[in-house]
């Protein structure tokens, strides 16, 4: 099989996964069993563009062509094929996972579920591998339209307003900013092919560097830098699995991974470095940080600490490839790829508290370790990660961006990642603690153990990957290194 | 000598008289289905000629051109006759059970017999190259669509239909007026004469005042039959209360013909360039502009979805008259293609409102709660023909906004682009409600019915329209090159 038709199987699998699983909506074992055989064959194919020695110097896919000088383009990059391998990967583990959860409670709707999760994972592999703006700007949207229906899952008051925000704010800063963006860029250039080194000519003037960069960073709503992350918080009214998958992985790491894509190969790093623009970006994304990591530190719900903490998360990302020093470009590839594991793993431990405990508070939390030990372990596990503790991966990707930091000699910066290196840890380990140190209140628990099985499978896989990626970081690694050479 | 032409008019024209002598519905509506489908086969035939041949010219009894009547055919034509025959030809299968339901048995053959009428006069309007003759099929598919509307199921149809033909009519005596005046300034009642004299006696630099006259006259009363925004009042009413087949049928050509008349009046008759046509490009931005946003606004608050999309109309229409307005290349392209893309769009939602309408009997937005389960395929129709109105990329909608905000780009007109998007983002609230509706929002418990999906007959029309509006927002290059061209040869003059 040719590396061509691989990358067009990583869109058509999960797109005919959908089909058949609405087509065997009546029988929900089949129904899971085409699931899971699908994420496991998407899985296998990003697998087999690892071993291809091709992959990465293939000539780009034009599969149509809407206008003439307007082509969709598929095309491989590290970004691209880390990105890709994450998503596949979790969406093997997050089916596993959704399905002891969906049976657990009882929900309805499932076969919706599970057709949309499918289509919203072939927009993400499409992401993945555009290989020019216009077709990413077709598979953001397209993720953004496939995810309302999980996010307004419940269907009651909440969940339907909770979808109305999300819709809301991604379609408008889609439609309204990074849309005006590419044809901006397209006016200039005649082109919107992601090139490496930029695309933009080398000579444009700061202000209209500036002007488009803060174009594309806020219409880049899923990257949720602050004052237009209010979509995310309001997404966790979806099922568990849904937040877990999309809210750590497809949706918002779609949203960095855009944003890592046009800061390197659109606009290129000499020209962000010579305009000075990339200051701009580096004040939002650390203002985010900090902030985003206060209002968690104030969060009782337990799903919506996790996903102001996401917010935070996301900027480090953008802070770090805003930077533009190779260590920290790498770094920010890393983080795409430790972040993912680690708050998959928290948010499916939420779940499973959800499941097992039907508890969805923090301060509901005391003493549940010692009923649900593993699930806690994954929890703590992650959340080691999250701070950018060893034996954990973020870690890594700390490491590197904290090297960056250094290099650019830019203390604001090493003061915003010490300040919310303080702020992770206060908002995160005092539930570790909380669970495993305090004495559970008595007429709060009804008797409960772990979670549905293939939920506790599921959250100690992403947890051990966690530590599996300090210890063997290669491959991700290896991909975010080529990244860096890119952006000159 | 080629007859293709002719047989474009003459076709409905003979069906027409024939649905009503055999005066069986079933047979009436196959001589109807027959006559479409053999007029798009012509369109198809003409369209190829075009292409490969240039522009088609006939003079109808053999009589040359300044004193017998003139078809003549360019691009601009042959792609507005493959929309009109194109659509009529998809909705006449969908016609016979929609039909069935909301027209008496008796009057079905006067039915089809009065689309035929209307679909030969819209035809008729863009063959033609006669100006007068262009106003008699005006008035011949004006004066059927009146009565077409007329005959919807509500009472509130008969009102609908006496607003239009009150604004209709004042718009088709104001076109008369005006070629009445061109015919008295040049003699001639052939655009091509009429716009080779007006040159030839030096006419148009002279700021003559009957020519401003005539052209405001004919300007005034083709924007009351295209619906520009002030003058759109009937418009709204007339496609709400009309039949389901009717309103599919108006809403993606009648408007879109209306449309032609304007580009060939203003672009072949006085030449592109004139001092006339950057004026009137002027005058035309902020009646669009104000449809964007103005009508998009209003369409949000309607509670008949039916009457919601006939806003949009409105709306949409604005998108093609901006195009002319911006009156370079790429504007007056994307303005032509919109018209396809349009018919293509508004058809298939107005498709979908005709199968809800079909099972559910109305269209108000809360008959719409828990349809995305008992109505599946419609309202996935339903859903895909919204994304292409809202402008989503891989969508036919997309392509001529693309090529509308790149033509305005061109003009340097950013606050123009701007409103564009923000209809775009109004398409979004207006469409998304019905989509929440019909997926969110189940019916209770006590009110369960079981409504079905609607018949094969109706479905299979729709997701024809549900394949085009996907395939030509993935590959353009036929209709993208067809505006092109024809918008060329307008700037380039006749």
């Amino acid at each position: 099989m040719s590396t061509t038709v691989l990358l067009e199987l990583c869109i058509l699998i999960p797109a005919c996964g959908a089909l058949f699983i609405a087509a065997s909506s009546r029988f929900p074992n089949l129904r899971e069993g085409v699931t899971i055989t699908t994420a496991l064959g998407l899985f296998c194919v990003v697998a087999a563009l690892h071993l291809r020695p091709d992959a990465l110097h293939l000539a780009p896919i034009v599969v149509a062509q809407p206008l003439p000088g307007l082509p969709f383009i598929l095309a491989l990059e590290p970004l691209g094929l880390l990105f890709a391998s994450i998503a596949s990967l979790l969406w093997l583990i997050t089916s596993l996972y959704t399905i002891g959860y969906m049976r657990g409670n009882n929900e309805s709707h499932q076969t919706r579920l599970y057709i949309c999760f499918a289509i919203a994972l072939a927009s993400t592999m499409g992401i993945a591998l555009a290989g020019n703006l216009i077709t990413l700007f077709v598979f953001y949207e397209l993720l953004t339209l496939s995810t309302y229906p999980l996010v307004a899952h419940k269907q009651d008051h909440d969940a339907i307003s909770g979808g109305r925000v999300y819709l809301g704010i991604l379609i408008s800063t889609s439609v309204g900013l990074l849309l005006p963006a590419i044809i901006w860029v397209w006016h200039l250039t005649g082109s919107t092919t992601f090139t490496a080194g930029g695309l933009l000519a080398k000579d444009l003037s700061p202000v209209l560097v500036t002007v488009l960069l803060l174009m594309f960073a806020y219409g880049i709503g899923k990257a949720a830098l602050m004052p237009i992350h209010r979509w995310l918080p309001e997404a966790m009214v979806a099922p568990t699995p849904v937040s877990a998958l999309l809210h750590a992985v497809a949706v918002v790491k779609a949203g960095v991974f855009c944003m890592v894509k046009v800061v390197l190969y659109i606009f290129g790093a000499d020209l962000l470095l010579n305009t000075g623009s990339n200051m701009v970006l580096i004040y939002i994304a650390g203002f985010t940080i900090v902030t985003a990591s206060i209002i968690a530190l104030r969060q009782d719900n337990l799903k919506r600490r996790l996903a102001y903490s996401t917010i935070s998360q996301l900027s480090y990302i953008t802070l770090a490839v805003a930077m533009l020093t190779p260590q920290s470009i790498t770094g920010a590839a890393f983080h795409i790829a430790s972040h993912a594991f680690g708050k998959i793993t928290l948010f499916f431990a939420a779940g499973a508290i959800y499941t097992a405990a039907h508890k969805t508070r923090v301060s509901e939390l005391n003493g549940i370790g010692r009923r649900m030990p593993l699930t806690m372990l994954a929890f703590t596990v992650a959340s080691l990660s999250m701070i950018g503790l060893p034996p954990a991966a973020g870690f890594i990707s700390k490491w590197n961006i904290f090297q960056g930091a250094m290099s650019s000699d830019n203390l604001l910066i090493v003061a915003v990642f010490m300040c919310s290196t303080l702020l992770n840890t206060s908002y995160l380990l005092p539930i570790v603690y909380a669970a495993f140190f305090k004495k559970e209140v008595q007429h709060l628990h009804h008797d409960h153990g772990e979670a549905p099985w293939p939920m506790v499978v599921a959250l100690c896989a992403t947890a051990l990957l966690t530590l599996v990626l300090f210890f063997w970081p290669q491959i991700p690694l290896h991909l975010a290194a080529q990244l860096s050479g890119v952006g000159r | 000598m080629n007859h293709l032409p002719i047989l474009q008019v003459i076709i409905p024209l003979l069906a027409a008289p024939l649905c009503i002598i055999f005066a069986s519905r079933r047979l009436a509506w196959l001589i109807t289905l027959a006559a479409t489908w053999a007029s798009f086969a012509v369109s198809l035939l003409i369209a190829q000629q075009v292409v490969t041949v240039g522009a088609l010219s006939y003079d109808i009894g053999g009589w040359p051109a300044p004193w017998g009547i003139t078809y003549y055919i360019d691009y601009l034509n042959a792609f507005v006759l493959f929309i009109v025959s194109g659509m009529s030809a998809l909705v006449l299968p969908y016609a016979f059970k929609s039909v069935q339901q909301e027209i008496d048995a008796a009057s079905q053959p006067y039915f089809y017999s009065l689309l035929l009428v209307c679909l030969a006069g819209l035809l008729g309007i863009t063959v033609t190259g006669d100006a007068f003759n262009m106003y008699v099929f005006l008035e011949l598919s004006s004066l059927s669509s009146y009565a077409l509307i007329g005959m919807g199921s509500r009472r509130r149809a008969l009102t609908a239909a006496y607003q239009y033909l009150v604004m209709g009519t004042i718009g088709a005596t104001f076109i008369l007026i005006g070629i009445g005046l061109l015919y008295s300034l040049t003699g001639s009642l052939n655009i091509q004469d009429i716009s080779y004299q007006l040159h030839a006696n030096q006419i148009i630099g002279s700021s003559n005042r009957t020519l401003l006259t005539a052209f405001a006259f004919i300007t005034v009363g083709l924007s009351l039959k295209l619906a520009l925004f002030p003058l759109h009042l009937w418009l709204p009413n007339a496609y709400s209360y009309a039949p389901s087949v009717v309103t599919i049928f108006l809403a993606s050509t009648a408007t879109k013909v209306a449309i032609y008349m304007l580009l060939r009046f203003c672009y072949s008759v006085v030449g592109s360039g004139s001092i006339f046509q950057v004026s009137l490009g002027k005058i035309f931005l902020l009646p669009s502009l104000a449809a964007i946003i103005i009508a998009s606004v209003v369409a949000i608050f309607q509670y008949d979805i039916k009457r919601m999309l006939a806003y949009s109309s409105v709306a949409q229409i604005g998108y093609m008259t901006l195009g002319l307005s911006l009156s370079n290349l790429g504007g007056l392209s994307a303005g032509i293609l919109h018209m396809f893309n349009h018919a293509l769009m508004k058809g298939l939602l107005f498709m979908t409102m005709g199968a809800v309408s079909y099972r559910v009997g109305s269209v108000y937005l809360t008959d719409f709660r828990g349809l995305g389960r008992r109505m599946p395929f419609t309202m996935a129709a339903f859903v895909i023909g919204g994304l292409s109105l809202m402008g989503v990329p891989s969508t036919a909608g997309f392509v001529s906004k693309w090529m509308l905000v790149q033509a305005a780009m061109e003009r340097g007109w950013w606050d123009v682009i701007v409103l564009i998007l923000i209809g775009s983002l109004l398409a979004v609230i207006y469409v998304w409600r019905v989509v929440e509706t019909a997926y969110f929002n189940p019916l209770l418990e006590l009110e369960e019915e079981e409504v079905g999906e609607a018949p094969l007959s109706l479905l299979v029309p729709m997701w024809l329209m549900v394949i085009a509006n996907i395939y030509f927002g993935i590959d353009s290059s036929i209709p993208v090159n067809f505006a092109q061209r024809a918008a060329a040869l307008l700037l380039g003059g006749m």
